[in-house]
């Protein structure tokens, strides 16, 4: 009846486990409390998780992430913690625990905090962007969300209920083989891996149609900002890797459920296959995460600078280069395999030719400051903070590219601090520019700019107290993901690693707070204008927040800077003569329930309940059906009442304008 | 105390100005000082040798070395004027300053794209010039030159534990590698688990150990002395303490060494291998005087099955298998 599931399953033996789950459960019982407290149910349903609008669907992937991003931070403060006590003893936390932390972390700062917050920043920037009124695709959309919330909620619930995977993130064959790892978490891994991929891999398609096909008219794609050039790239990216990631985690699901031997030792298994599919989804995913980042860099740099971004047609160019180069890059994860000196001298040149497009990036970010005016806001401590540290861990890139070093450096903690080096600046510090910077646009006011300086300084003075130890502990000879260790050289150096880690959560703190005092004062913090930052693309000639239907009248585009052309040429805030009928998608609750039928159905395939699975993936395909015949999926927003909305808001605009002088 | 114990280990095994530093290092240990304090002053004392990697005792670590610090100071050609503008560029221009000139419209420059584009191109260049010939020198599975007879010894990784195998001399070690210095040493390495990494940093040159294939390992030590082995390939529950120590001897030790192994009174069939193959995070260091002949050979084969067995007469050379596997092996290095 319930497969492999029994009360043996909850780790209640594990006090640091039962602390979390009990911790987790409290607080979605404190949430939930509040929601039926203020009678916001409805609210929630109607507004929220059956929404189709791309702004709210983007919002909440950001929530997503931001929520996982504290248990990936939590797992990180525990495996600083823990190494930095177990010189000569076992420390806090024994092998089987932390093995299971490492792999979780990875996996949730890849999968479910990387990948949700580019693709919410994605969801709210990019068809305001382009002039669009939604994605290509929204009901697809609704549904990515779901796959991806419910693979963040299976790994969630590994917590209480069985184990996580101990294989690492990259769950290299053939550890994960039911022969080394019996047990469930390499299941849990596997499921939530494939059911977010397949979440990001049909928002990819999303994102591609939607940039192709529904530019405002003028908008050539050599007049795209720069930051949906980067969404291009990375949707091309996801559509080419992520089926790559698919069959190999089926492959090692078929291996596990079915006893196949595709990647096992014997019966003609290859191990090493699988460490090939997994990097060639794993590098582009690296460029998967980067490349919008580097989007937004350009679009802050451009703004705080008051200035054209430098070099435009050499960013498009550099992301192209970067976008083809990567597929070529995968088998430096694994110089070391025993490959011949001319397939690792291949693989180390590409990889270095990477750098140049990288590099040329950096030098137009520079040269966009220069004979600028260069505004030092959170957004723009973030670029800067980003340039000195990613110029670091680009370096050490090509160090470790290059095959002789690479025998050394290896899965050393050298290589655990360039990773953190490039993902950290490269990615996360973007990503949270990229918050700072549309914030106000997404949600009608702006953040606190003291608190956001502070996060800004706890971060980077924090990540460079817990990495560069790293590496320097990798000349010492120390390798990733030790539990323990004996040699007393290393721990100072785990130490200062361990407390900047604890800045780092500082950082976060100041985050959080930054939000609390915002939404305190959220009235005076209020953006009537839509601009507030003089920004000189497309999103910033709307309302913020922006109504559903995101602009009333499609705006024509004459250049890269389409809305600083505008405000040039005096045509910004013209009132168009009439206004027409807006056809939207209405709300449906079939991605939530498909979402919530796959959670429930990789709930059941980890824990060998074969009906529940069955009658899960029945309701997935039934819920689909219904969505497929449902013939009215539109409304109309009458002519009317788009004029009164867009009236009001010029009102509250002049009445802003007027209380400002 | 595992700490004490280790530093005896360094006091008596590495190079007198290491092991003066290591005597020091326990005395001050010997004061009874608190459990963090003898951590710092190692590190302190330890200084630079701590830095294994920035001190090779081997040609191939030195190598490696010279290309790490190389392709760094081309590097820093690129990176050190990006931290310096990264820093000059918003001060000289930013916005409560006014005397700077400002120009909105400026975006593109031919010199400065042709400067930016080809200054890191032209540095890419030297750096795969120097990886090209680099890697094909430090090829694992090239042998080393030496005018004396290689040391050959067969590595087989266990859940958790090492097992090197002297197949010329007939023994076995578990978790302990003896060879003398000045003298190739040539490794051939097969795991019979999952994969795991073989590699002692102060020799150079890590490789993958995998079931049912061997990779091969040439290493050579400069100097006697004791050097920290390790398996770099996460591996499971017992994966932190899978390390071994490599003494690279004297000529006369190590022959010494040998006779003394010869000795010992275990002997490595196949059930005492059965045993000694069984997960365990024991890594205590255990002596054969003999070995099964062909036990390595068979470790690899176990993993062959029907579909990939070598006819019954044929040798191995013959066999279709696993040709990506060991892809010098079929070129006849």
């Amino acid at each position: 009846m319930f497969g492999k599931l029994s009360l043996e399953a909850i780790p209640y033996h594990d006090p640091i486990v039962m602390l979390a789950v009990i911790g987790s459960i409290a607080l979605g019982l404190v949430i939930m409390g509040l929601i039926s407290y203020f009678h916001k149910w409805h609210y929630l349903w109607t507004e929220w998780l059956t929404s189709l609008d791309h702004k709210k669907i983007g919002i909440m992937y950001i929530i997503l992430a931001l929520v996982m991003m504290l248990r990936g931070l939590s797992d990180a403060v525990m495996l600083r913690s823990q190494q930095a006590i177990a010189m000569g003893s076992a420390g806090y936390l024994p092998p089987d625990h932390f093995n299971q932390v490492f792999s979780a972390h990875g996996t949730m700062m890849i999968i479910f905090v990387a990948m949700p917050f580019l693709t919410g920043l994605v969801n709210i920037v990019v068809p305001l962007q382009l002039g669009a009124r939604d994605v290509a695709y929204p009901f697809l959309n609704s549904i990515s969300f779901w796959l991806t919330a419910s693979g963040a909620m299976l790994v969630m619930v590994s917590l209480g209920v069985g184990e996580f995977s101990k294989a690492g993130w990259s769950g290299y064959a053939p550890l994960t083989e039911l022969q080394y790892s019996p047990g469930t978490g390499v299941d849990y891994w596997l499921w939530s891996l494939q059911i977010a991929g397949i979440g990001s891999l049909l928002t990819s398609v999303n994102f591609l149609v939607t940039i192709l096909k529904m530019r405002a008219p003028g908008m050539t794609l050599m007049r795209m900002p720069i930051f949906v050039w980067t969404t291009l790239c990375t949707s091309v990216l996801m559509l080419f890797s992520f089926p790559v990631l698919t069959v190999a985690l089926a492959m090692v699901t078929l291996d596990r459920y079915l006893g196949m031997h595709f990647f096992s030792n014997d019966f003609g298994g290859n191990m090493m296959m699988y460490a090939n599919l997994f990097w060639i989804w794993g590098h582009p995913e690296v460029y998967i995460v980067v490349l919008p980042a580097f989007g937004i860099y350009s679009e802050v740099s451009a703004t705080f600078s008051s200035k054209r971004l430098f070099g435009y047609t050499s960013m498009v160019y550099a992301t192209a280069a970067i976008m083809v180069l990567s597929f070529s890059v995968w088998v430096h994860h694994f110089f070391t395999m025993g490959a011949s000196p001319n397939v690792n001298i291949f693989f180390g040149i590409t990889t270095m030719i990477i750098a140049v497009p990288t590099g040329v990036k950096i030098f137009n970010w520079l040269f966009t400051m220069y004979r600028g005016r260069v505004r030092f806001t959170t957004p723009m401590l973030w670029t800067l903070g980003f340039i000195t540290t990613f110029a670091i861990g680009g370096m050490t890139g090509v160090l470790l590219a290059a095959p002789p070093a690479d025998f050394v450096l290896h899965n050393s903690l050298f290589l655990v601090a360039h990773f953190h080096n490039v993902l950290i600046p490269g990615a996360l510090f973007g990503y949270l520019a990229g918050y700072a910077y549309w914030f106000p646009k997404a949600i009608g006011f702006a953040l606190d700019e003291k608190w956001g300086r502070r996060s800004f300084w706890s971060w980077i003075i924090g990540f460079y107290l817990a990495f560069i130890p790293l590496y320097i502990l990798g000349f010492m000879g120390m390798p990733r993901r030790m539990a323990h260790y004996d040699n007393p050289a290393w721990q100072p150096l785990l130490i200062i690693a361990a407390a900047g880690t604890m800045l780092i959560m500082f950082g976060v703190l100041c985050q959080i707070i930054q939000l609390v005092v915002s939404i305190r004062a959220r009235h005076s913090h209020r953006d009537l204008t839509g601009d507030l930052w003089d920004g000189r693309t497309l999103e910033w000639a709307t309302a913020s927040p922006p109504p559903v239907y995101n602009f009333a009248t499609v705006p024509v585009v004459h250049d890269i800077d389409a809305f600083t052309d505008m405000k040039e040429k005096g045509t910004a805030y013209t009132r168009p003569d009439h206004f027409e009928d807006i056809h939207m998608p209405k709300n449906s609750a079939c991605g939530l329930i498909s979402g919530m039928l796959t959670l429930v159905f990789g709930f059941a395939m980890i824990w060998y309940i074969w009906w529940l699975a069955i009658a899960s993936a029945l309701g997935m395909l039934i819920t689909i059906i219904i969505r497929a015949n449902d013939d009215e999926s539109h409304y109309t927003i009458p002519a009317a009442e788009v004029e009164a909305m867009e009236n009001k808001r010029l009102h509250d605009m002049l009445a802003a304008a007027g209380t400002a002088r | 105390m595992v700490s004490k114990k280790y530093c005896r280990q360094v006091a008596s095994e590495v190079s007198p100005i290491n092991a003066k530093k290591a005597g020091m290092y326990h005395s001050l240990l010997q004061q009874g000082w608190v459990k963090l304090l003898p951590a710092l002053a190692a590190f302190l004392l330890g200084g630079c040798s701590n830095l294994v990697l920035l001190n090779p005792k081997g040609p191939i670590g030195e190598t490696e070395r010279f290309v790490i610090l190389l392709a760094f100071a081309l590097m820093l050609l690129v990176v050190i004027p990006v931290i310096v503008m990264a820093f000059w560029f918003p001060w000289k221009y930013r916005a409560d300053k006014s005397r700077a000139d400002y120009d909105p419209k400026w975006s593109d420059s031919g010199k400065i794209e042709l400067v930016i584009w080809l200054v890191p191109a032209v540095i890419v260049t030297c750096l795969s010039v120097l990886i090209w010939y680099t890697t094909h020198h430090l090829d694992p599975y090239k042998p080393i030159v030496s005018t004396s007879k290689p040391v050959n010894v067969e590595a087989v990784s266990l859940d958790w534990q090492w097992l090197f195998i002297y197949p010329d001399e007939n023994i076995a070690v578990a978790n302990q590698l003896v060879f003398p210095a000045h003298v190739p040493l040539n490794l051939r390495i097969t795991s019979d688990t999952v994969m795991t990494s073989f590699f002692i940093p102060q020799l150079g040159s890590q490789i993958y150990a995998m079931a049912g294939m061997q990779t091969r390992l040439h290493l050579l030590a400069n100097e006697p002395g004791s050097y920290a082995g390790q398996n770099q390939q996460y591996s499971g529950e017992g994966y932190a303490g899978m390390n071994f120590k490599a003494v690279a001897t004297t000529a006369e030790e190590y022959a010494a060494w040998l006779a003394e192994s010869r000795k010992a009174p275990q002997k490595l069939d196949l059930a005492r291998y059965e045993q000694l193959a069984k997960p365990t995070t024991d890594t205590s260091v255990a002596y054969f005087s003999s070995v099964e002949p062909g036990l390595f050979d068979s470790i690899i084969h176990k993993y062959m099955t029907m579909t990939d067995m070598p006819p019954a007469d044929g040798t191995a050379e013959d066999m279709p298998m696993k040709p990506m596997h060991d892809m010098h092996h079929m070129k006849g290095n």
